[in-house]
């Protein structure tokens, strides 16, 4: 399923996990820890375009979306910031720092039931990142995190929509295990690199920044001097 | 009547086998007397006894608004838009199409998947791609394309409105700064796509260039075979 891709001057380095996994921490320290060291960098999250976000709002709120519109919704919201920001960027040679790609949608629409050829074929169009790393977390510790420190659950991040379980809280549960299950069986497929998210957040950045300067040569990357 | 058939699968959650209705589509230009046609279509089958839907694009509950807000601004890349066009149509799909199917409606589609497919190829998106994102669409019980000429396209739009739409004339497309030229040539890339696309997916191309009475008994007559075929199953 994975083609072979052009070579562009850019890197593109995504984070994926489970809600509470850490991952968009992680991506936070690295995109610091980039500017800092003045390199050319951009940071962009998933489900963030301003056109696209208002439709998904609404959508949301009023529960109109089925698992077909919910990921086409979202990939409308990656293409616009793919096309418009990420591709450009990357022609252009700058590190693209992606919190969440299209596995999440993957994994997500997965489990709601689309399937797996069309949501591929939908995002055949975006590359496959040169690192994602996988932050993973056993189902508890993940649920443990977000039940404690967020108790309100969201109605589609909860998988409500699936009917698992009128009880919110265990239909998030059940939607959980089966996201994770769904990204572990991409791991090998698109190489994820993965770490382990139970260390301290301090170890995981370590590895994570030394992983990237392993696989990057961040020297092509410092700011070109601009007049 | 027999149950409807999908392109590729059905999208999740919908069971074909209760989807007893029928789905007739009518393509063409703006212009080409597609609402006409449904309205005159949608009174003889209701004198019939046959329940009507009538859909179309650009109507669903979900992006109508926001996609005609992004037309306005012209802001979006064309695979944005068309993926956004997508989600429209599928909401309509399940939302609309798909119950009224399986309550045993007759639905009437104001344009289908294949303007939007011929749109976004025209505009230079890949084939592929495109099909792979309408694969979950129900294959029609017949797909009517009028097709009209140039000349007849020309009156018959500037009748209606006196000026040529910034979207159906491809002014997005580089064709041509000047307006009427970029409308000709826009319109005859779509027809001879529509054209290509009629090869592979057998719809009917139907002379739109007739009278209203002509062209809707010649429309009658085709939809009342394919209405008896489909009860006989």
């Amino acid at each position: 399923m994975i083609q072979r891709q052009e070579e562009l001057p850019g890197k593109l380095i995504a984070v994926e996990g489970l809600d509470g996994s850490g991952k968009s921490t992680q991506i936070h320290l690295v995109h610091q820890w980039l500017k800092s060291k003045g390199y050319r960098v951009f940071f962009t999250e998933w489900n963030s375009s301003s056109l696209v976000k208002e439709a998904t709002r609404k959508g949301k709120k009023r529960q109109l979306l089925t698992p077909t519109t919910f990921s086409l919704i979202h990939a409308t919201d990656f293409a616009d910031r793919y096309e418009r920001q990420m591709l450009p960027l990357l022609r252009a040679g700058f590190i693209v720092l992606c919190d969440r790609y299209m596995f999440t949608s993957f994994a997500r629409d997965g489990v709601r039931g689309c399937d797996q050829v069309w949501l591929r074929k939908m995002y055949g169009f975006a590359r496959v990142p040169d690192i994602t790393f996988f932050f993973r977390l056993p189902l508890e510790v993940a649920l443990g995190r977000i039940l404690e420190g967020r108790p309100q659950l969201k109605y589609f991040e909860a998988g409500m929509d699936l009917g698992l379980s009128q009880d919110i809280t265990e239909s998030f549960r059940i939607f959980q295990g089966r996201v994770l299950d769904q990204y572990l069986r991409m791991a090998e497929e698109y190489g994820f690199t993965v770490l382990d998210a139970t260390l301290s957040v301090h170890t995981q950045q370590k590895l994570v920044r030394r992983i990237i300067q392993e696989r990057i040569d961040l020297a092509l990357y410092h700011k070109r001097f601009v007049q | 009547m027999s149950p409807q058939t999908f392109y590729h699968i059905p999208p999740p959650g919908v069971d074909p086998s209760k989807l007893t209705g029928a789905l007739i589509v009518l393509e063409g230009p703006d212009s080409s007397g597609r609402s006409t046609h449904i309205g005159l279509l949608r009174q003889w089958l209701e004198e019939q006894g046959y329940a009507v839907a009538q859909v179309g694009l650009k109507r669903s509950n979900l992006v109508a608004a926001e996609l005609e807000k992004a037309k306005q601004g012209n802001i979006l890349s064309p695979r944005t838009l068309s993926l956004f066009y997508a989600t429209d149509f599928y909401d309509q799909l399940e939302n609309q199409i798909v119950p009224a199917l399986r309550a045993g409606f007759v639905v009437l589609a104001d344009r289908y998947i294949y303007t939007l497919m011929v749109r976004d190829i025209v505009r230079g998106g890949e084939p592929d791609w495109v099909e792979s994102i309408y694969s979950m669409a129900p294959v029609p019980d017949a797909v009517f394309y009028l097709m009209i000429s140039s000349k007849t396209l020309v009156d018959r739009t500037f009748q209606a409105h006196a000026e040529l739409d910034y979207w159906e004339s491809g002014m997005d497309c580089g064709l041509g700064r000047d307006w009427f030229g970029s409308f000709l040539r826009y319109q005859r890339k779509i027809r001879q796509e529509f054209v290509r696309m009629q090869r592979k997916y057998g719809f009917d191309v139907v002379n739109g260039n007739r009278t209203i009475a002509a062209l809707d008994a010649d429309l009658k007559g085709r939809i009342q075979q394919v209405l008896a075929r489909k009860e006989k199953g």
